[in-house]
């Protein structure tokens, strides 16, 4: 082995997104000793991601370097069915990352502050003493099979996580809860810098949405999701892809290409004995937009934080990990019940519907039209939703 | 369960919806254990670059 590892650290950190990453920094920060394992030969590749995240998002966790910056962003664009669109540019700056260097940025710290970072280690089992708790990973890397003990397993292992399951945590996704995407990285194009546009539509994209991430003036991420539950054989993603592309990008040099899927429902089963999961693999992800990269920094702190102090404690009981899940739902829970109830409205809606969405929002003044004035827009085509709006903002009142 | 290798990505969608966790996903490689498959077809129809056919 390249590099000398302990057989005990205090935590084990499987993935070194930026979920695994800032959790293992705020582990590694309050005095305990934790591994990452990640499987890939580095953290950030291969980057399945439209890149986009909020300038007061990511603020709390990393000091903003222009080397990770491709672009910044502005506001938005929405384009209806119809082709009509309306642009919006109140809901606060944003950038478009190169996750390759934002994800080694996030790892770096993390080392920094202390933890271990090991790549080229994929993560094959929980390890169980006699009395069948969970003691510690197995790993593979390369031909050799690697036994570490440790007090707590944090599973950062993406959608796919095997962590959980491991676990016995459920984290199987209903294919109406999961996107399933593909993305171009595209260069000789002319767009709007400073943009993001999204295009909705049955036709264009079915249960989910078409998007334009600027890189910069020439290049972008150009990549769909639809609905899992909306595929039929033959016509997965790119197939709708590669319609948008020959209709608006014809003559676009289509660089770098990825599939992935992202979860969309709002996860709220983190937690099974001394096992915690972050990020996609919790399911903490918008479930809108699918943007997953600040929430799984924001669980990864709390996530962090928790596993260090139960450490600390000696105490590593469902009582001490709660205080992650409290954290989570005070500070998250409701907003993401909310953009999951209206994220099954709002790709439930019709094209007509949409159409009449957006010709609603033309009406509103440019200075203030924001996303939740969208969203008032959407409840009012159905009064439904609203009451279920109200039940859950209710639910979780109660719970404070 | 079948993979094709050369269209598959290894993005793992396939495993997130896999009622019982019989996909496995490595650096290089995805491994579905059809002794263990209950040929559910999510895997099919959610698998963004159309790699997994029935054997």
């Amino acid at each position: 082995m390249h590099k000398k590892i302990n057989s005990y650290y205090d935590v084990v950190v499987i993935g070194a997104g930026p979920a695994g990453s800032v959790t293992a920094r705020f582990i590694a920060e309050n005095g305990c000793s934790v591994l990452v394992l990640e499987r890939d030969r580095e953290p950030g590749i291969p980057v399945r991601c439209a890149e986009g995240v909020s300038h007061n998002g990511i603020l709390p966790f990393i000091d903003i370097d222009e080397k990770w910056i491709c672009s910044k962003i502005l506001g938005a664009r929405l384009h209806a069915p119809n082709g009509e669109s309306i642009d919006m540019y109140n809901n606060g700056d944003g950038y478009v990352l190169d996750r390759r260097v934002f994800d080694r940025a996030l790892a770096d710290l993390a080392v920094s502050k202390g933890a271990i970072l090991l790549t080229k280690a994929d993560a094959v089992a929980l390890n169980k003493d006699e009395e069948g708790k969970i003691c510690g990973v197995k790993f593979r890397h390369e031909n050799d099979y690697i036994d570490i003990n440790c007090k707590i397993v944090i599973g950062a292992d993406g959608v796919e996580s095997q962590v959980g399951r491991w676990a016995g945590i459920d984290t199987s996704l209903a294919l109406s809860d999961i996107d399933t995407c593909c993305q171009y990285t595209v260069n000789n194009i002319k767009i709007e810098n400073g943009l993001c546009q999204f295009y909705f539509g049955r036709e264009i994209a079915p249960g989910g949405y078409i998007w334009i991430f600027p890189k910069s003036e020439t290049q972008a991420n150009i990549g769909i999701g639809i609905g899992g539950d909306a595929t039929i054989p033959g016509k997965g993603p790119r197939f709708y892809l590669d319609k948008f592309m020959d209709k608006n990008f014809p003559n676009a040099s289509i660089n770098y290409m990825v599939y992935g899927g992202v979860p969309t429902r709002a996860g709220n089963n983190f937690i099974k004995d001394n096992v915690m999961l972050v990020g996609d693999a919790a399911h903490q992800v918008n479930p809108i937009t699918g943007g997953g990269i600040v929430q799984g920094m924001i669980a990864g702190k709390f996530a962090g934080e928790t596993a260090a102090k139960a450490i600390k404690e000696n105490n590593i009981s469902q009582k001490v990990l709660k205080e992650y899940s409290n954290r989570w739902e005070d500070m998250l829970g409701a907003n993401q019940r909310f953009m999951y109830s209206i994220k099954n409205k709002f790709m439930d809606m019709i094209d007509e519907k949409l159409n009449n969405l957006v010709m609603a929002c033309k009406k509103i003044p440019q200075d203030e039209l924001n996303l939740y004035k969208l969203f008032k827009e959407t409840i009012k085509e159905d009064p439904i939703l609203l009451a279920k709006l109200a039940t859950s903002f209710v639910v979780s009142k109660l719970k404070v | 369960m079948k993979v094709d290798k050369n269209l598959c990505d290894v993005c793992g969608t396939c495993a997130s919806v896999c009622p019982i966790g019989v996909i496995t996903i490595r650096e290089f490689d995805v491994i579905i254990d059809n002794e263990r498959c209950i040929k559910c077809n999510k895997c099919i129809k959610v698998c963004p670059a159309q790699a997994i056919t029935e054997e």
